[in-house]
Protein backbone atom coordinates (compact mmCIF):
# COMPACT_ATOMS: atom_id res chain seq x y z
CA UNK A 1 0.00 0.00 0.00
CA UNK A 2 2.41 2.27 0.75
CA UNK A 3 4.72 1.24 -2.07
CA UNK A 4 1.95 1.98 -4.56
CA UNK A 5 1.29 5.61 -3.03
CA UNK A 6 4.81 6.69 -3.98
CA UNK A 7 4.93 5.09 -7.26
CA UNK A 8 1.59 6.97 -8.03
CA UNK A 9 3.07 10.23 -7.10
CA UNK A 10 5.55 9.61 -9.27
CA UNK A 11 3.68 8.71 -12.24
CA UNK A 12 2.13 12.01 -11.52
CA UNK A 13 4.86 13.76 -11.75
CA UNK A 14 5.61 12.20 -14.92
CA UNK A 15 2.73 13.04 -16.44
CA UNK A 16 2.67 16.87 -15.28
CA UNK A 17 6.73 17.32 -16.91
CA UNK A 18 5.49 15.49 -20.05
CA UNK A 19 2.44 18.13 -20.08
CA UNK A 20 4.64 20.88 -19.59
CA UNK A 21 7.09 19.25 -22.82
CA UNK A 22 3.48 19.03 -24.73
CA UNK A 23 2.46 22.60 -23.88
CA UNK A 24 6.03 24.70 -24.31
CA UNK A 25 6.62 22.45 -27.50
CA UNK A 26 3.41 23.47 -29.01
CA UNK A 27 4.17 26.90 -28.56
CA UNK A 28 6.47 26.94 -31.35
CA UNK A 29 3.68 26.03 -33.68
CA UNK A 30 1.42 28.71 -34.95
CA UNK A 31 -2.14 27.26 -33.99
CA UNK A 32 -3.99 30.52 -34.40
CA UNK A 33 -6.44 31.67 -31.38
CA UNK A 34 -6.17 27.74 -30.86
CA UNK A 35 -3.33 28.03 -29.16
CA UNK A 36 -4.87 29.78 -26.28
CA UNK A 37 -7.42 26.99 -26.24
CA UNK A 38 -4.63 24.19 -26.37
CA UNK A 39 -2.48 26.54 -23.52
CA UNK A 40 -5.18 26.54 -20.63
CA UNK A 41 -6.54 23.27 -20.98
CA UNK A 42 -3.46 21.77 -20.51
CA UNK A 43 -3.03 24.07 -17.80
CA UNK A 44 -6.15 23.23 -16.54
CA UNK A 45 -5.31 19.43 -16.82
CA UNK A 46 -2.10 20.04 -14.89
CA UNK A 47 -3.56 21.56 -12.19
CA UNK A 48 -6.43 19.00 -11.81
CA UNK A 49 -3.36 16.69 -11.55
CA UNK A 50 -1.91 18.49 -8.55
CA UNK A 51 -5.40 19.02 -6.87
CA UNK A 52 -6.61 15.61 -7.25
CA UNK A 53 -3.59 13.79 -6.31
CA UNK A 54 -0.91 15.87 -4.68
CA UNK A 55 -3.10 17.78 -2.63
CA UNK A 56 -5.32 14.07 -1.85
CA UNK A 57 -8.99 15.93 -2.90
CA UNK A 58 -9.57 12.58 -4.08
CA UNK A 59 -9.44 11.08 -0.44
CA UNK A 60 -10.76 14.48 1.16
CA UNK A 61 -14.67 14.77 2.52
CA UNK A 62 -17.32 16.29 0.40
CA UNK A 63 -16.97 19.43 2.38
CA UNK A 64 -13.24 20.24 1.19
CA UNK A 65 -14.62 19.95 -2.42
CA UNK A 66 -17.54 22.53 -2.03
CA UNK A 67 -14.72 24.73 -0.74
CA UNK A 68 -12.20 24.22 -3.70
CA UNK A 69 -14.85 24.12 -6.37
CA UNK A 70 -15.91 27.16 -4.47
CA UNK A 71 -13.09 29.06 -4.98
CA UNK A 72 -12.40 28.40 -8.26
CA UNK A 73 -16.62 29.30 -9.24
CA UNK A 74 -15.99 32.50 -7.55
CA UNK A 75 -12.90 33.25 -9.93
CA UNK A 76 -15.10 32.15 -13.06
CA UNK A 77 -17.40 34.25 -11.85
CA UNK A 78 -14.93 37.81 -11.15
CA UNK A 79 -13.59 36.81 -14.82
CA UNK A 80 -16.90 35.96 -16.51
CA UNK A 81 -18.70 39.68 -15.52
CA UNK A 82 -15.31 41.11 -16.31
CA UNK A 83 -14.94 40.30 -19.44
CA UNK A 84 -18.85 40.20 -20.40
CA UNK A 85 -18.62 43.93 -20.02
CA UNK A 86 -14.71 44.70 -21.34
CA UNK A 87 -15.26 41.97 -24.66
CA UNK A 88 -18.63 43.88 -25.41
CA UNK A 89 -18.05 47.20 -25.13
CA UNK A 90 -17.78 48.19 -28.91
CA UNK A 91 -21.35 46.68 -29.35
CA UNK A 92 -23.43 49.81 -28.89
CA UNK A 93 -22.76 53.19 -30.98
CA UNK A 94 -22.15 54.96 -27.61
CA UNK A 95 -18.88 56.72 -26.99
CA UNK A 96 -16.59 55.52 -23.93
CA UNK A 97 -15.03 57.35 -21.31
CA UNK B 1 9.22 12.07 20.87
CA UNK B 2 7.37 10.03 22.90
CA UNK B 3 5.35 12.23 24.83
CA UNK B 4 3.68 13.51 21.31
CA UNK B 5 1.88 10.60 20.99
CA UNK B 6 -1.53 11.68 19.57
CA UNK B 7 -2.21 15.35 20.62
CA UNK B 8 -5.86 16.37 20.76
CA UNK B 9 -6.89 20.02 21.39
CA UNK B 10 -9.35 20.02 23.80
CA UNK B 11 -11.83 21.89 21.17
CA UNK B 12 -11.49 18.69 19.47
CA UNK B 13 -13.35 15.73 19.67
CA UNK B 14 -10.86 13.25 18.56
CA UNK B 15 -8.01 13.42 16.30
CA UNK B 16 -9.86 12.52 13.12
CA UNK B 17 -11.67 16.05 13.84
CA UNK B 18 -8.81 17.88 14.52
CA UNK B 19 -6.72 16.80 11.30
CA UNK B 20 -10.86 17.47 9.65
CA UNK B 21 -10.80 21.14 10.73
CA UNK B 22 -6.72 21.84 10.25
CA UNK B 23 -7.58 20.71 6.19
CA UNK B 24 -10.56 22.48 6.06
CA UNK B 25 -9.08 25.94 7.26
CA UNK B 26 -5.89 25.40 5.18
CA UNK B 27 -8.34 25.16 1.67
CA UNK B 28 -10.81 27.60 2.97
CA UNK B 29 -7.46 30.06 3.12
CA UNK B 30 -6.44 28.66 -0.27
CA UNK B 31 -10.21 29.63 -1.31
CA UNK B 32 -9.11 33.16 -0.62
CA UNK B 33 -5.50 33.20 -2.40
CA UNK B 34 -7.15 32.40 -5.59
CA UNK B 35 -9.15 35.45 -5.57
CA UNK B 36 -6.44 37.16 -4.04
CA UNK B 37 -4.28 35.88 -7.61
CA UNK B 38 -7.45 35.98 -9.52
CA UNK B 39 -7.70 39.79 -9.90
CA UNK B 40 -4.18 39.62 -11.33
CA UNK B 41 -5.37 36.74 -13.52
CA UNK B 42 -8.65 39.08 -14.71
CA UNK B 43 -6.57 42.34 -15.33
CA UNK B 44 -4.41 40.17 -17.31
CA UNK B 45 -7.39 38.43 -19.25
CA UNK B 46 -9.11 41.82 -19.71
CA UNK B 47 -5.65 43.62 -21.04
CA UNK B 48 -4.44 41.05 -23.41
CA UNK B 49 -8.25 41.76 -24.83
CA UNK B 50 -8.08 45.46 -25.10
CA UNK B 51 -4.35 44.99 -26.55
CA UNK B 52 -3.58 41.99 -28.19
CA UNK B 53 -1.00 42.94 -30.44
CA UNK B 54 0.88 44.76 -27.37
CA UNK B 55 0.83 41.82 -25.09
CA UNK B 56 1.92 38.95 -27.58
CA UNK B 57 4.64 41.27 -28.56
CA UNK B 58 5.51 42.38 -24.72
CA UNK B 59 5.37 37.91 -24.43
CA UNK B 60 8.44 37.33 -26.76
CA UNK B 61 10.85 39.35 -24.74
CA UNK B 62 10.12 36.39 -22.13
CA UNK B 63 12.58 33.47 -22.14
CA UNK B 64 10.39 29.90 -22.99
CA UNK B 65 13.05 28.02 -21.89
CA UNK B 66 13.76 29.45 -18.65
CA UNK B 67 10.39 29.70 -18.06
CA UNK B 68 9.79 26.57 -19.04
CA UNK B 69 13.28 24.56 -16.76
CA UNK B 70 11.72 26.25 -13.83
CA UNK B 71 7.91 24.43 -14.34
CA UNK B 72 9.53 21.60 -14.45
CA UNK B 73 11.67 22.76 -11.25
CA UNK B 74 8.71 23.48 -9.67
CA UNK B 75 6.69 20.48 -10.30
CA UNK B 76 9.86 18.55 -8.69
CA UNK B 77 9.04 20.29 -5.42
CA UNK B 78 5.75 19.40 -5.45
CA UNK B 79 6.37 15.90 -6.17
CA UNK B 80 9.33 16.10 -3.06
CA UNK B 81 6.63 17.76 -0.80
CA UNK B 82 4.04 15.43 -1.67
CA UNK B 83 6.56 12.86 -0.92
CA UNK B 84 7.90 14.00 2.38
CA UNK B 85 3.68 13.94 3.23
CA UNK B 86 3.91 10.41 2.76
CA UNK B 87 7.05 10.01 4.56
CA UNK B 88 4.93 11.59 7.51
CA UNK B 89 1.73 9.46 7.01
CA UNK B 90 3.76 6.17 7.05
CA UNK B 91 6.53 7.13 9.76
CA UNK B 92 9.01 7.02 7.23
CA UNK B 93 11.69 10.02 9.51
CA UNK B 94 14.20 10.12 6.79
CA UNK B 95 12.15 9.92 3.52
CA UNK B 96 10.28 12.83 5.78
CA UNK B 97 13.42 14.74 6.29
CA UNK B 98 15.08 14.14 2.72
CA UNK B 99 12.25 15.12 0.86
CA UNK B 100 11.55 18.27 3.02
CA UNK B 101 14.93 19.69 2.34
CA UNK B 102 14.90 18.83 -1.38
CA UNK B 103 11.96 20.80 -1.91
CA UNK B 104 13.29 23.97 -0.21
CA UNK B 105 16.38 23.50 -2.35
CA UNK B 106 14.39 23.39 -5.53
CA UNK B 107 12.17 25.83 -4.40
CA UNK B 108 15.21 28.15 -3.96
CA UNK B 109 16.83 26.38 -7.33
CA UNK B 110 13.19 28.41 -8.91
CA UNK B 111 14.02 31.40 -7.03
CA UNK B 112 17.72 31.64 -8.43
CA UNK B 113 16.38 31.07 -12.09
CA UNK B 114 13.43 33.87 -11.27
CA UNK B 115 16.62 36.01 -10.60
CA UNK B 116 18.33 35.61 -13.50
CA UNK B 117 15.22 36.34 -15.60
CA UNK B 118 14.50 39.29 -13.68
CA UNK B 119 18.13 40.63 -13.93
CA UNK B 120 17.80 39.68 -18.11
CA UNK B 121 14.65 42.22 -18.05
CA UNK B 122 16.22 44.70 -16.41
CA UNK B 123 19.39 44.42 -18.38
CA UNK B 124 17.16 44.64 -21.45
CA UNK B 125 15.59 47.86 -20.25
CA UNK B 126 11.90 45.80 -19.30
CA UNK B 127 11.12 47.12 -15.70
CA UNK B 128 7.97 49.73 -15.74
CA UNK B 129 8.96 52.95 -13.81
CA UNK B 130 12.31 52.30 -13.37
CA UNK B 131 13.74 51.54 -16.58
CA UNK B 132 11.73 50.98 -19.19
CA UNK B 133 13.35 51.67 -22.87
CA UNK B 134 10.86 50.10 -25.38
CA UNK B 135 9.22 52.92 -27.67
CA UNK B 136 7.12 52.33 -30.90
CA UNK B 137 3.73 52.23 -31.35
CA UNK B 138 2.69 49.62 -28.74
CA UNK B 139 4.54 50.95 -26.15
CA UNK B 140 2.11 51.61 -24.09
CA UNK B 141 0.76 47.97 -23.71
CA UNK B 142 3.95 46.82 -23.25
CA UNK B 143 4.81 48.40 -20.59
CA UNK B 144 1.16 47.27 -19.41
CA UNK B 145 2.47 43.61 -19.80
CA UNK B 146 5.08 43.72 -17.89
CA UNK B 147 3.96 45.59 -15.07
CA UNK B 148 1.48 42.71 -14.56
CA UNK B 149 4.45 40.25 -15.19
CA UNK B 150 6.55 41.64 -12.20
CA UNK B 151 2.86 42.36 -10.16
CA UNK B 152 2.38 38.07 -10.83
CA UNK B 153 5.85 36.61 -10.51
CA UNK B 154 6.67 38.83 -7.97
CA UNK B 155 4.02 38.31 -6.04
CA UNK B 156 4.19 34.52 -6.50
CA UNK B 157 7.71 34.80 -6.13
CA UNK B 158 7.07 35.70 -2.33
CA UNK B 159 4.73 33.00 -1.63
CA UNK B 160 7.28 30.27 -2.25
CA UNK B 161 9.46 32.42 -0.37
CA UNK B 162 7.18 32.24 2.34
CA UNK B 163 6.74 28.38 1.69
CA UNK B 164 10.40 28.20 2.07
CA UNK B 165 10.26 29.11 5.27
CA UNK B 166 7.63 27.59 6.48
CA UNK B 167 8.91 23.91 5.34
CA UNK B 168 11.90 24.76 6.95
CA UNK B 169 10.72 25.19 10.66
CA UNK B 170 8.37 22.12 9.51
CA UNK B 171 11.85 20.43 8.71
CA UNK B 172 13.40 21.83 12.33
CA UNK B 173 10.54 20.43 13.89
CA UNK B 174 10.31 17.21 11.98
CA UNK B 175 13.95 17.02 13.20
CA UNK B 176 13.31 16.70 16.97
CA UNK B 177 10.85 14.24 16.46
CA UNK B 178 7.48 16.36 16.76
CA UNK B 179 5.66 14.39 13.90
CA UNK B 180 4.23 10.72 13.68
CA UNK B 181 1.66 9.12 11.58
CA UNK B 182 -1.14 9.57 14.32
CA UNK B 183 -0.05 13.40 14.31
CA UNK B 184 1.31 15.26 11.78
CA UNK B 185 -1.07 18.05 10.67
CA UNK B 186 1.17 21.05 10.02
CA UNK B 187 3.12 19.19 7.27
CA UNK B 188 -0.55 17.93 5.85
CA UNK B 189 -1.50 21.59 5.76
CA UNK B 190 2.29 23.03 4.30
CA UNK B 191 1.89 20.47 1.24
CA UNK B 192 -1.18 22.11 0.59
CA UNK B 193 0.27 25.07 0.42
CA UNK B 194 3.04 24.72 -1.84
CA UNK B 195 0.96 22.67 -4.09
CA UNK B 196 -1.35 25.81 -4.55
CA UNK B 197 1.55 27.58 -5.10
CA UNK B 198 2.78 25.50 -8.18
CA UNK B 199 -0.95 25.32 -9.10
CA UNK B 200 -0.76 29.19 -9.91
CA UNK B 201 2.68 29.09 -11.96
CA UNK B 202 1.37 26.41 -13.67
CA UNK B 203 -0.83 28.77 -15.35
CA UNK B 204 1.40 31.57 -15.29
CA UNK B 205 3.79 30.01 -17.33
CA UNK B 206 1.29 29.68 -20.50
CA UNK B 207 -0.49 32.92 -19.73
CA UNK B 208 2.87 35.08 -19.61
CA UNK B 209 5.09 32.66 -21.90
CA UNK B 210 3.45 30.58 -24.47
CA UNK B 211 0.20 32.18 -26.15
CA UNK B 212 1.56 35.64 -27.22
CA UNK B 213 4.31 33.92 -29.17
CA UNK B 214 2.87 34.08 -33.04
CA UNK B 215 -0.21 36.13 -33.96
CA UNK B 216 -0.83 39.87 -34.23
Amino acid sequence: MAHSGVRLYVAVFAALVFLTLVTVGVSYVDLGPLSVVVALTIAFTKALLVVVFFMHLRESSGLIWVVAGGGFFWLAILIALTMSDVMTRGWLPVSGP
Amino acid sequence: MAEHAVAVAHQFDDAEQQRGAAELGMWIFLATEVMFFGGMFTAFTAYRWLYPAGFAHASRHLDVLLGGVNTVVLIGSSLTMVLAVHGARVGHRRMLLVCLGLTMLLGSVFLGIKAIEWTHKWEDGLVPGLRFTLTGADAGPEELFFLLYFAMTGVHALHLVIGICVVGVILALAWRGHYTPEYHNPVEVTGLYWHFVDIVWIFLLPMLYLIGRHGP
